[in-house]
C-alpha cells in the first residue's frame, strides 16, 4: 500500500481507477476494470443484478479492498496486490473521510437525531467543535429540504426524507467525491424525485459523483458518462445520452431492452 | 399433625441473616462487574480475525458454559492450588469461579449484541473515515447495549442464584448462615422459608425489570 500523487494523471481527473481486480474467495467479481471521472464529472454505473456494480463502487472508497490494482481518489492513491500491505486502519479511515457515501438502505445512526447524525463525521473523525459541526449541519439540512426535521429521530422520517439526511451526513464531511448506490431503490415511487432532485443539485454544483442507478433515464440526463457492466467487466462507456440511446454491443441493447422505451 | 410456625425467633438472628444477605448480594455485584469487564475483553477479542486468538478464547467459553458452577467452584478451590502452587481463600476461589462461569456468558451476550448490528452500520461510520474504536464507541456498542440489557439481567439473576453455592466451601452467604441457624435451631422449616423468601425479595424486581425492558425493546 502506498498513499502518493499518481503523477502521470492529468490535474483534472479526480477518480482514476486502474487495472482493479476483487475475488470473493475463488470467486472473481471485479475483472480488469479501469475508469476515470475528471473533476466535476458525474458517471453512471448501469448493469445487470450481480454485475459488480456495488463492489466496484465499495473498492472506490474502500469499503471493500481490491485484490490488485489502484484506486486513486483526488491526491489519495493506494496501489493493492501481492506486493503491497493491507493498509492500516488509520489508512483506510483518511482515505475514506474524502469520499461520501450513500447507500440503498440509508444507514442513518437510529441512536441520533438527524442533526446529531450529520454532525456525526465532522465531529468524531474531523474534530471540529460541536457548534461548528451544529451550524454546518443546519446548513445542510437547509440546503436538502429538511431544516425542521433536525431533532427528529430517523425512524420518523420517510423514506426520501432519510435518504436526504444520508446525503447532509455524507457532504457534511466536505468530501471531493460522492458515491451513490442505488440510493432511490427502496423508496416507494412518489419519493423517488425529491432524492433525485438534491443529486442533481450536486451535479449542477459541481460534484464529482458516481451513480449506481436503475433509473435509467436519470442515468442518461444527470451523467456526463455512464458505463455498463457486466459479469465483472466494463462492457461499453461513452457519453451518457449515446450510451443509454444508441448502445454499440449487444450486452448493453440487450439490457436497456428490459427498460421501457417510455420510462427512456 | 399441624405444625406450628414460629418465624419470631429468627430476629434473634438478624445479625447473622443481614451479613449472608450482604455477601449474596456483594458477591453478585462484584462477580457481575468483573465478569462482564472480562467477559466484554473477551467478546472483544474474538472479533479479531485471528483463530490463534479466537479458538482459545472460545474454548475457555465452552469450558465454563458446559461445566456446573459447583464443579467449577471446587476444582478451583481444591485443584487449582495444586496446578498454581498457592493456596486459595474460600472467598477468592468463589471470586474467580463465579467470575469466569459469568463471563463466559457475558461474552456470548455481548458478542451477539454486537454482531446483531446491521453491517450497514459499520459501512456508514466506515464510509465517514471513522476508526474501528471510533464506530465501536459512538455507532455500534450504543446500540448494541440496548439490547444486551435484558439478556445481562438475566444472567445477573442466575448469578445471585449461583452464589448460594458458595456455601459448599463455608463462605457465610445467605444460605450458609440459613444452614448455621438451623444446626442452633433445629426449624429447618422456618429458616429455609426464610431464606428462600429474601431470595425471592431481592430477585422478583430484577426480573420484573428484564421484562418489562424485553417488552419495551420489542416494541
Ligand atoms: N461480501 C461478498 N462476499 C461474497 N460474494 C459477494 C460479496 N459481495 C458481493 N458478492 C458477489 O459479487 C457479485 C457482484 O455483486 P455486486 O453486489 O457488486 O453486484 P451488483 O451489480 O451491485 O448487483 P445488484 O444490481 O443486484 O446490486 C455477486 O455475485 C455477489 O453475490
Ligand atoms: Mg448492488
Amino acid at each position: 500500500m502506498t498513499t502518493e500523487a499518481v503523477r502521470a494523471m492529468p490535474e483534472t481527473t479526480m477518480i482514476a481507477v486502474e487495472h482493479v481486480r476483487k475475488s470473493f474467495g475463488p470467486v472473481p467479481v471485479l475483472k480488469d476494470i479501469s475508469l476515470s471521472v475528471p473533476k466535476g464529472g458525474v458517471l453512471s454505473l448501469i448493469g445487470p443484478s450481480g454485475s459488480g456494480k456495488s463492489t466496484l463502487l465499495r473498492c472506490l472508497n474502500l469499503l471493500t479492498i481490491p485484490c490488485e490494482g489502484t484506486i486513486r481518489i483526488g491526491s489519495h492513491a493506494m496501489r493493492f496486490g501481492p506486493d503491497h500491505r493491507m493498509p492500516r486502519d488509520r489508512d483506510l479511515a483518511a482515505f475514506r473521510s474524502t469520499v461520501g457515501m450513500v447507500f440503498q438502505n440509508f444507514n442513518l445512526f437510529p441512536h441520533m437525531s438527524v442533526v446529531q447524525n450529520i454532525m456525526e463525521g465532522p465531529v468524531t473523525v474531523l474534530g471540529r467543535g460541536r457548534d461548528d459541526a451544529r451550524d454546518l449541519a443546519v446548513r445542510l439540512l437547509d440546503k436538502v429540504g429538511l431544516r425542521e426535521k433536525a431533532d427528529a429521530y430517523p425512524d420518523r422520517l420517510s423514506g426520501g426524507q432519510k435518504q436526504r439526511v444520508a446525503i447532509a451526513r455524507a457532504l457534511a464531511m466536505q468530501p471531493e467525491v460522492m458515491l451513490f448506490d442505488e440510493a432511490t431503490s427502496a423508496l416507494d415511487p412518489e419519493l423517488v424525485g425529491e432524492v433525485l432532485s438534491v443529486v442533481r443539485q450536486l451535479a449542477s454544483e459541481g460534484m464529482t459523483m458516481v451513480l449506481v442507478t436503475h433509473e435509467i433515464a436519470f442515468a442518461r440526463d444527470v451523467a456526463d458518462t455512464c458505463v455498463f457492466m457486466r459479469d465483472g467487466f466494463v462492457v461499453e462507456e461513452g457519453p451518457a445520452r449515446q450510451i443509454i440511446e444508441d448502445p454499440q454491443q449487444a450486452a448493453t441493447k440487450a439490457f436497456l431492452s428490459h427498460f421501457h422505451k417510455a420510462a427512456v | 399433625m399441624t405444625y406450628e410456625w414460629d418465624f419470631s425467633f429468627l430476629l434473634q438472628y438478624k445479625g447473622l441473616i443481614a451479613i449472608g444477605a450482604l455477601y449474596t448480594i456483594g458477591f453478585t455485584i462484584v462477580t457481575a462487574i468483573a465478569g462482564f469487564v472480562v467477559g466484554g475483553l473477551i467478546a472483544v477479542a474474538r472479533l479479531a480475525d485471528a483463530r490463534v486468538v479466537t479458538l482459545p478464547l472460545l474454548a475457555f467459553i465452552e469450558i465454563f458454559r458446559c461445566t456446573p458452577v459447583l464443579v467449577q467452584l471446587v476444582w478451583i478451590y481444591y485443584a487449582l492450588p495444586i496446578v498454581i502452587g498457592v493456596e486459595l481463600k474460600p472467598a477468592t476461589a468463589a471470586f474467580i469461579a463465579l467470575t469466569l462461569y459469568g463471563a463466559s456468558f457475558f461474552a456470548e451476550i455481548i458478542r451477539g449484541g454486537i454482531a446483531s448490528i446491521d453491517t450497514g452500520q459499520w459501512d456508514a461510520g466506515r464510509a465517514l473515515g471513522m476508526r474501528r474504536a471510533a464506530l465501536m464507541r459512538r455507532v455500534v456498542l450504543p446500540q448494541a447495549l440496548k439490547r444486551m440489557i435484558p439478556p445481562l439481567v438475566n444472567q445477573v439473576v442466575l448469578q445471585l442464584k449461583n452464589t448460594s453455592l458458595l456455601s459448599v466451601l463455608a463462605v457465610p452467604d445467605l444460605l450458609y448462615q440459613g444452614q448455621l441457624i438451623t444446626s442452633a435451631t433445629y426449624k429447618p422449616l422456618e429458616v429455609y422459608t426464610m431464606i428462600a423468601v429474601i431470595y425471592f425479595i431481592i430477585l422478583f424486581p430484577l426480573t420484573t425489570l428484564a421484562h418489562g425492558l424485553e417488552r419495551r425493546l420489542a416494541r
